[in-house]
């Protein structure tokens, strides 16, 4: 193994970096989780019915309106499942040829895991699904999320190619 | 910057002293052994059987979330896998060796001295861990399996030639080892030069002779050392220390790298990339096809799978190294460009395991109360925790974590890319080699946010 030695510019360009690319991280957070303003027209009521079978619900991602009266019903297709929202913190279960709702109003967005809260099976941990609470405009988000992620990748490089620039011409 | 911890009071004598390695060995043998025997005859309900949670949620979780990132390889020091063998090749569990003449044991052949076989035998596990980390008689069998396979090696072959060439952990536990922020170092090397006797590496009354057949003094990245503590313990000349260093160090000092490394970093990013979609994506018809081990559609998921991890990601990233070496119409092989820019993928293939890990481990953290209390599943309750219920924690947080372990693991990443690029050309070549390994890295990012919060 050849162990290039280049010791003027290994650690400098690290901390100069952090804060750059704490401010990108800031961003991309905010990006991804600020909160967007509310709709001008109420939302409309849902209701929806989830099949569960193992190890699935259909549909799989269920998307709504940020403040929308939403009831999903269970249906199972062959053993009992359960259905919890994360984030809300909602449950209900169903065993096959029976049904259960579970109503509540979506007043928080965001993009939330639904998991199977009854041991259905061997890949139960893994029975997930998903629950999009969006406001207008949350589209953009992922388009607003890679903006920030490509800005910071491309920007931080710059910044280490300067601030090595710099130091090598230090040394010089 | 560097603190050595080994001067700090007290911390070498607890460091040296056998005791503490071997109190912590044996209670994750313990766990190992109750893990194997609860697999084998207890409840066949994954979530309800001691080997799959404790092994799969609890330790995965410990490892991945804590000891990888902050400890290097510190789990390898008390790791209960090779332990028996160790003590049936050392012929003694605890006492240091009387003298200095082992029984003399084969060296592992020359050609095989790297960690492909490693990758091998992840590659193997990994094809059927959909079965491996659900089924709990199955776990047991593969813990088994690695146990006696481990007892083998020991008896046939020098030290710890199990850990260094073929356990399938191993090999990733060194990989992201490099990032660490714990090191074993020789404080001076010209000391070690002049020094006859090397006790580091051939044993004395103190200690055995390195386990992982490295000679501290040549130690330069952490990804071979176990941190098992011998050459503190044989080094005569106090010549031996523990520090903490920034993280990502050994990253800056690897050089041109090797294949088989680069290739364990493109096997970790497509197996993590794998596992999402398989595991935590929405698709049940995916998790039905990974899990049907043995029928012809598996044998599809098998071979798409090994696809991904060996042509697919590894050829798109020699693309952008191709791209980047013509752009900044840069000189030198392509083979040499594409393992020298592998490893920094390092970050980022643990920032992808780390959210993977992140994204199911808190919502099935709760199933450890109630193996706690049952650990075979027959209806036991010894602390009376048995009937806990299950209960996600920290769901809520989680997306949060999940963006920024791999926000972090990008630009880390994309960072470390731009340094190498710079080690090699000017600014502004350096710039153009980079950009396409740097859009690699954005889109595999993108792609597992799309999967796990988009």
């Amino acid at each position: 193994m050849v162990h290039r030695t280049c010791p003027s510019i290994r650690q400098p360009f690290v901390n100069k970096n952090l804060s750059i690319a704490g401010m990108f991280l800031f961003l991309g957070l905010l990006t991804l989780w600020v909160p967007l303003p509310a709709a001008a027209r109420s939302p409309q009521d849902r209701f929806i019915r989830v099949e569960a079978s193992s190890f699935a619900y259909e549909p799989g991602v269920i998307t709504v309106q940020k403040g929308a009266r939403v009831t999903l019903e269970l249906h199972s297709r062959d053993v009992v499942h359960g259905l919890f929202i994360d984030g809300y913190g909602l449950e209900t279960r169903a065993a096959p040829g029976e049904s259960n709702r579970l109503t509540f109003i979506a007043d928080r967005s965001g993009i939330f895991w639904i998991r199977c809260s009854v041991t259905c099976g061997a890949l139960h941990p893994f029975m997930l699904g998903k629950l999009k609470v969006i406001e207008p405009g949350f589209a953009l988000r992922p388009l607003a999320l890679t903006v920030v992620l490509a800005s910071a990748v491309l920007l931080l490089p710059l910044s280490t190619l300067a601030q090595q620039h710099k130091s090598i011409k230090r040394d010089k | 910057m560097h603190i050595e911890l080994t001067a700090l009071p007290g911390v070498k004598a607890v460091l040296r002293n056998r005791w503490w390695q071997f109190v912590l060995t044996l209670t994750t043998l313990a766990v190992f052994i109750l893990a194997i025997v609860s697999g084998s005859v207890g409840t066949p309900v994954g979530s309800r059987n001691f080997a799959i949670v404790f092994v799969w949620i609890l330790w995965w979780a410990l490892l991945i979330l804590l000891a990888v990132p902050f400890l290097g390889r510190a789990w390898c020091s008390i790791c209960p896998i090779p332990a028996p063998g160790e003590w049936a090749q050392r012929g003694a569990i605890l006492k240091p060796p009387v003298s200095n003449r082992a029984r003399p044991l084969r060296r592992w052949a020359a050609r095989w001295r790297n960690i492909w076989l490693q990758n091998a035998m992840f590659l193997l596990v990994a094809l059927f861990s959909i079965v491996i980390l659900t089924q709990p008689a199955v776990t047991s069998l593969v813990l088994l399996a690695l146990l006696l396979l481990a007892i083998g090696v020991s008896l046939v072959y020098e030290r710890r030639t199990f850990c260094r060439y073929l356990c399938p952990v191993g090999g990733f536990i060194g990989l992201y080892a490099q990032l660490s922020p714990l090191e074993l170092r020789v404080k001076d090397t010209s000391i070690c030069a002049t020094h006859a006797e090397k006790l580091c590496y051939t044993g004395s009354a103190q200690g055995y002779g390195c386990p992982w057949m490295v000679f501290p003094a040549a130690l330069k990245v952490n990804t071979n050392c176990g941190l098992c503590m011998e050459c503190l313990r044989t080094c005569s000349l106090d010549n031996i220390a523990v520090n903490i260093r920034p993280i990502g160090d050994d990253l800056q000092r690897i050089g041109i790298g090797r294949m088989d490394e680069a290739y364990k970093a493109f096997i970790m990013l497509g197996s993590a990339l794998v596992y999402v979609f398989v595991l935590l994506g929405p698709w049940g018809w995916l998790k039905r096809l990974a899990y049907s081990v043995g029928t012809l559609p598996w044998l599809g998921y098998a071979l798409g799978f090994l696809l991904v991890l060996l042509v697919a990601l590894p050829g798109l990233f020699a693309l952008a190294v191709w791209l980047g070496n013509h752009l900044a119409k840069a000189r030198g092989s392509l083979r040499r460009s594409f393992v020298t820019y592998a490893y920094s993928l390092i970050p980022l293939s643990l920032s992808a395991w780390i959210a993977f890990t992140l994204a199911f481990v808190f919502a099935n953290l709760s199933y450890v109360w109630g193996v706690i209390s049952d650990p075979l599943g027959v209806g036991w309750n010894l602390l009376g925790t048995a009937d806990w219920g299950w209960q996600p924690y920290l769901t809520s947080l989680t997306p949060y974590l999940v963006s920024l372990v791999l926000m972090i693991g990008l630009v880390w990443s994309a960072n470390h890319v731009a340094y190498l690029a710079r080690q090699q050309l000017s600014p502004a070549r350096a710039l153009r080699q980079a950009l396409p390994v740097i859009g690699y890295c954005l889109v595999y990012t993108l792609t597992l946010m799309g999967v796990l919060i988009l």
